[in-house]
């Protein structure tokens, strides 16, 4: 009976010990904000290798027609606009200097840094979107658009002056540039909505140099993105491009 | 872990964004020479080296991630190599005959 007493006790102490302590950035399940911490990069690392096999799978099937129709990828891959590929590629390594420069700005306590680098982000955000979106519009106005209305007629195959692309084989890549690039503008768009968030927390101070977990791991998502386009932005746009 | 001093990471992010930068018109004029059937590998290999700066140093897989982080990295890139390296090698000698 007196051990039992004992043993609860001891139980309430370490309770009372740990509310003695308590820090409103730790949650009760772990043992230290450090620890607290590498469990959430890692749990957002996993979700990211999920991610890979995501896009993996995409870039898999691109990479079997490109070897198949290879002439008519080049001559499908020269119809769109180099220069506003290359534009949003820097556009979004500029969004990924921002949100180091946010993630920095958090950890130094550093506040019209954080928020500024957080709306600088989402507005970079938006302008590749934007170009995205003119891309999008030219494609549906030249009827690159794989569907009823898709139309590449008499295009010539690049270094090939006689030879012209085979229309199916050319809507393949256009199927795969729009689910490739669609897929990517998809989750550029949930990255504003999670940046949206962070923003507002940041705006009410939530963040503080021991806590400020969902910027680093908001982070980590949005350089992926910015990871895909890199691969994306060779492959799409400059598959043969020499005169 | 996150203990460094906080002046010198800023210095590494500007090098890193320059570098990007560079390597991002490196890729628009390599696409405009005939390089024959290394302008693929030659636009890949610039992809993949702006990538690894940016899970290296932008994604801090290099100074502050833990072991466990490392590991989930190369398990995602191994499974991924898997996928396009065996589809790649079946699909590369089928037309052997």
């Amino acid at each position: 009976m007196q051990n039992n007493a004992n043993s609860t006790t001891v139980v309430h102490d370490r309770h009372g010990e740990a509310h003695a302590a308590y820090n409103p950035a730790l949650l009760h399940h772990f043992a230290e904000p450090q620890q607290q911490r590498d469990a959430a990069s890692l749990g957002m690392w996993v979700f990211l290798a999920t991610e890979v096999m995501f896009f993996g799978g995409l870039f898999c099937a691109y990479l079997v027609y490109r070897r198949w129709y290879f002439p008519d990828f080049a001559a499908a891959s020269k119809s769109i606009n180099m220069w506003l590929g290359a534009t949003n590629t820097a556009v979004l390594i500029c969004s990924s200097l921002t949100v180091v420069l946010a993630v920095w700005a958090a950890q130094t306590a550093r506040r019209t840094l954080l928020i500024g680098s957080l709306a600088l982000t989402m507005l970079l955000g938006l302008v590749f979107l934007g170009i995205k979106a003119d891309e999008y519009y030219d494609k549906f106005e030249e009827h690159h658009v794989p569907g009823a209305s898709f139309s590449f007629e008499n295009v010539p195959v690049p270094g090939h002056p006689g030879q012209l692309a085979n229309p199916r084989h050319a809507q393949i890549f256009f199927s795969l540039y729009f689910v490739m690039t669609g897929l990517h503008a998809l989750h550029m768009i949930v990255g504003l909505g999670i940046f949206t968030w962070l923003l507002t927390m940041a705006w009410k101070g939530r963040f503080t140099p021991e806590w400020h977990t969902p910027v680093e791991i908001g982070g980590l998502y949005w350089h992926f993105v910015d990871i895909v386009w890199i691969y994306l932005f060779p492959l799409l746009y400059l598959i043969d491009r020499h005169p | 872990m996150s203990t460094h001093s906080t002046s010198s990471p800023l210095k590494m992010y500007f090098a890193v964004f320059f570098a990007l930068l560079v390597g991002t018109g490196l890729t628009v004029f390599a696409a405009t020479l005939d390089l024959g059937r290394y302008n693929a590998a030659v636009a890949l290999g610039i992809a993949t080296v702006k990538a690894t700066l940016v899970a290296l140093f932008f994604m801090h897989v290099w100074h502050a991630s833990e072991k466990l982080t490392k590991l989930v990295v190369i398990a995602a890139l191994f499974f991924l190599l898997l996928l396009l390296g065996l589809t790649m090698s079946d699909y590369a000698t089928r037309l052997w005959s």
